[in-house]
C-alpha cells in the first residue's frame, strides 16, 4: 500500500481526473500523435512555438491516470519555456523515473517530482513518458511516435 | 519412420472421472499456486494468456531432458527410439482427445498462431486467388485476422468480417449473408479471448459446408474449457496452443482433415519433411511430417501429451461444469460493484470476464490488483477491433482455469473495491 499511495498521489489523481490544457489547440504549428500499442494509450500533443518559446501547449487522447496526469502536468510546466528548457526538462523527467535525480534537479522539476513513485513500477514508466516523447516528437517535426514495450 | 517394439504408454482418457471435482485437490497439482506475491497469496486470473502447469507436465519435461533426450525420427539408437515413441504417443493422445480419425491429422506446431499461419500460407496460396474472399468474425484475436490480411494482400483477395451484436455474439444472419461463391475459407474462433463468447461453431460449419466452404476453428480458448470433437464438429481445421491448456509454451496443434492436408503444399522446407532430396527435385514426406520441418519441440510435444493426460484424468466434463459455475458466480459478484460494466454478455460464455470501471483505466486497475497478489490482464487482449466495437480503449480481464476458486473471485471483488478506494 505505501508504494501505491506513493504512485497515486493526490496531485496525480487530480490531474488524471481533471486534466488541464485538455483539448485541441487551434492554430498549433507543431503536433504529434503518441501511441502505446500495449495498453492502447493514445495522445495528441499540440504546440505553438514562436520566437523559440513554447507559447501554448495542449493535449487530447485516452490513457490511464498516470499518462493523463503526466500530460496535464507537462503542459502546465512547459508553457512559456524555451525549447532548450523543455529539452532539459524532458531529460530530467526521464532521470526522475529511472531514479537518478539529484536534489537540485528535483527542485527544477517542481510539481513533476510527484512522479518519482513511478520508478517502483517499471512497467508503468512508459505511461508517464508517453506524453513527453510525443511532445518532443512534435517539436522535432516528427508526426508520430510509438512506444514499444 | 516410427520405431516399433517399445511399450506404448498412451493412457486413454477416462470417460467418467473417478471422483467428484475437488478444486482443492486440483490445486495441489500446481506447484506455482503456492507462490506469495508482495506477501499475499497469488490469485492467478490470467489463464486466457497462459495457464499454469501441473506437476505431471513439469515431470514429463524433466524426464525427457534427464532420461530420454535425443532427436526424433532419425536415430537408429535406443534413446532416439525412446524419444520418438514418446513424441508419437503424444500425437496419439492429442488425436484421441480431439476425436480425430487419424494421428497423421495432428500436426505439431509452435502454437495456435503458427497453426493458422500454416493454413493461410499453405491452403491459402493454393486455393485463394484474386477476387476470392476469406470470412472471419468481428471478435477474432489478431492471430486469426493478420495471417488472412497478409494472404489477401498477396493474392488480391478480400477479407470479409461478420459482425457481432452488443452482447458480443456473432450475428448469424449477417454471417449467412456473407457466405458466397467467392468465399474460400471461414476462419472463426471457438471461444473469444476478449469476451468469452462461445461461438456456435457446429452451426457455423454446417452453414459454410452448405456452400462447400471449408472452416478453420481457432480453438485456443476453447480446448481448456469444453469438450471438443473435431469429427462431430466436422471442421476442416482446428488450431490450439499447448500453453493455454496446462501444457508447455512453444507447442501447439493443427488438426486438419487428411483430404486437405494431402492436397496442401508444405509450409516450411527442411529436414524431416522430405523423403528424398536431389538438387533437381524433392519428394515430400507423408503426413504429418510433410508439415513438420526441422527438429520439432520434442519435449513440448511430450509435455502436451502429459497435459492431455492430466485433463483427461481430472475430466473435461467435470472441469467444464465447475468452471461454468465459477464463471456465473464471478459474473454475479463483480456486477454488484458500482460503476462496473461487463464487456461481453453472450448467453454462452467460457472462461472470461472482461470489464470496465467507470472513470478508471484498466492499467491503473491492473497495477493495484497486482499489489494485492491478483494477476489479471489489462489492455486490448490482442483484439483491438473488439475494443473498437465496444468503444473502449482497453478492458480488464479476469480469466479462469480449473484451479480457481470462489475465494479467489471474492479476492478479486475486494481488490476492485481497493482500486476504487485508492483511485477515489
Amino acid at each position: 500500500m505505501p508504494e501505491l499511495r506513493e504512485l497515486y498521489q493526490e496531485l496525480i489523481l487530480d490531474h488524471g481526473k481533471r486534466p488541464r490544457n485538455f483539448g485541441k489547440l487551434e492554430g498549433a504549428n507543431c503536433q504529434a500523435n503518441g501511441y502505446n500499442p500495449l495498453c492502447g494509450d493514445k495522445i495528441t500533443v499540440y504546440v505553438n512555438v514562436d520566437d523559440n518559446i513554447i507559447q501554448d501547449l495542449r493535449f487530447e487522447g485516452v490513457g490511464c491516470a498516470i499518462s493523463t496526469a503526466s500530460a496535464s502536468l507537462m503542459t502546465e510546466k512547459c508553457k512559456g519555456k524555451s525549447l532548450q528548457e523543455a529539452e532539459t526538462l524532458f531529460h530530467l523527467f526521464h532521470e526522475l523515473l529511472t531514479g537518478e535525480v539529484g536534489e537540485e534537479s528535483a527542485a527544477e522539476l517542481g510539481k513533476l517530482s510527484v512522479f518519482s513513485g513511478v520508478k517502483e513500477f517499471p512497467v508503468r514508466v512508459k505511461c508517464a513518458t508517453l506524453p513527453w516523447h510525443t511532445f518532443r516528437s512534435a517539436l522535432q517535426g516528427i508526426g508520430e511516435v510509438v512506444i514499444k514495450e | 519412420m516410427i520405431p516399433s517394439g517399445t511399450t506404448s504408454q498412451v493412457r486413454m482418457p477416462a470417460s467418467e472421472p473417478l471422483s467428484a471435482f475437488n478444486v482443492w485437490r486440483v490445486r495441489e497439482d500446481f506447484p506455482i499456486l503456492k507462490t506469495q506475491v508482495y506477501g499475499k497469496p497469488l490469485v492467478y486470473l490470467d489463464n486466457a494468456a497462459t495457464s499454469q502447469k501441473p506437476q505431471g507436465v513439469l515431470d514429463a519435461l524433466n524426464r525427457f531432458y534427464a532420461q530420454e533426450c535425443a532427436n526424433v525420427h532419425r536415430g537408429l539408437h535406443w534413446l532416439s527410439e525412446l524419444a520418438t515413441q514418446d513424441y508419437e504417443d503424444a500425437r496419439v493422445k492429442v488425436q484421441r482427445f480431439l476425436g480425430a480419425a487419424e494421428a497423421r491429422e495432428i500436426i505439431f506446431v509452435r502454437g495456435a498462431t503458427e497453426a493458422i499461419n500454416l493454413v493461410a500460407h499453405s491452403y491459402g496460396r493454393k486455393y485463394v486467388q484474386a477476387g476470392d474472399e476469406i470470412l472471419i468474425t468481428a471478435m477474432e484475436h489478431h492471430s486469426n485476422i493478420v495471417p488472412w490480411q497478409i494472404l489477401c494482400q498477396e493474392q488480391g483477395a478480400r477479407l470479409r468480417v461478420a459482425p457481432i451484436n452488443d452482447a458480443g455474439e456473432l450475428i448469424l444472419e449477417e454471417f449467412q449473408k456473407l457466405l458466397n461463391s467467392r468465399t474460400r475459407l471461414v476462419a472463426v474462433g471457438h471461444v473469444s479471448n476478449a469476451l468469452g463468447t462461445v461461438n456456435p461453431v457446429r452451426q457455423i460449419i454446417q452453414m459454410a459446408h452448405n456452400h462447400n466452404i471449408p472452416v478453420l476453428v481457432d480453438g485456443a480458448q476453447a480446448v481448456p474449457h469444453l469438450k471438443v470433437n473435431v469429427q462431430e464438429l466436422d471442421c476442416d481445421f482446428y488450431a490450439f496452443s499447448g500453453h493455454k491448456f496446462y501444457g508447455p509454451t512453444g507447442v501447439g496443434v493443427l488438426y486438419g482433415k487428411v483430404r486437405w492436408l494431402e492436397e496442401m503444399p508444405p509450409y516450411q522446407g527442411g529436414g524431416d519433411m522430405i523423403s528424398a532430396v536431389t538438387f533437381e527435385k524433392t519428394t515430400y514426406n507423408s503426413l504429418p511430417y510433410k508439415f513438420e520441418a526441422g527438429t520439432p519441440h520434442i519435449a513440448g510435444g511430450i509435455g502436451l501429451g502429459a497435459a492431455v493426460d492430466y485433463v483427461s484424468e481430472v475430466g473435461l466434463n467435470q472441469i467444464a461444469a465447475y468452471e461454468h459455475e465459477l464463471l456465473a458466480y464471478a459474473a454475479r459478484q463483480v456486477s454488484r460493484i458500482p460503476g462496473l460494466r461487463i464487456i461481453g454478455t453472450a448467453r454462452e460464455k467460457a472462461g472470461v470476464i472482461s470489464f470496465v470501471l467507470e472513470g478508471l483505466h484498466p492499467h491503473d486497475i491492473g497495477t493495484i490488483l497486482d499489489r494485492e497478489g491478483i494477476a489479471v490482464r489489462a489492455g486490448h487482449h490482442c483484439a483491438m477491433p473488439v475494443m473498437e466495437r465496444f468503444g473502449v480503449p482497453a478492458t480488464t480481464r479476469a480469466s479462469f482455469a480449473c484451479y480457481n476458486t470462489q475465494e479467489e473471485v471474492d479476492a478479486l471483488v475486494a481488490g476492485i473495491q481497493k482500486v476504487q478506494e485508492v483511485l477515489a
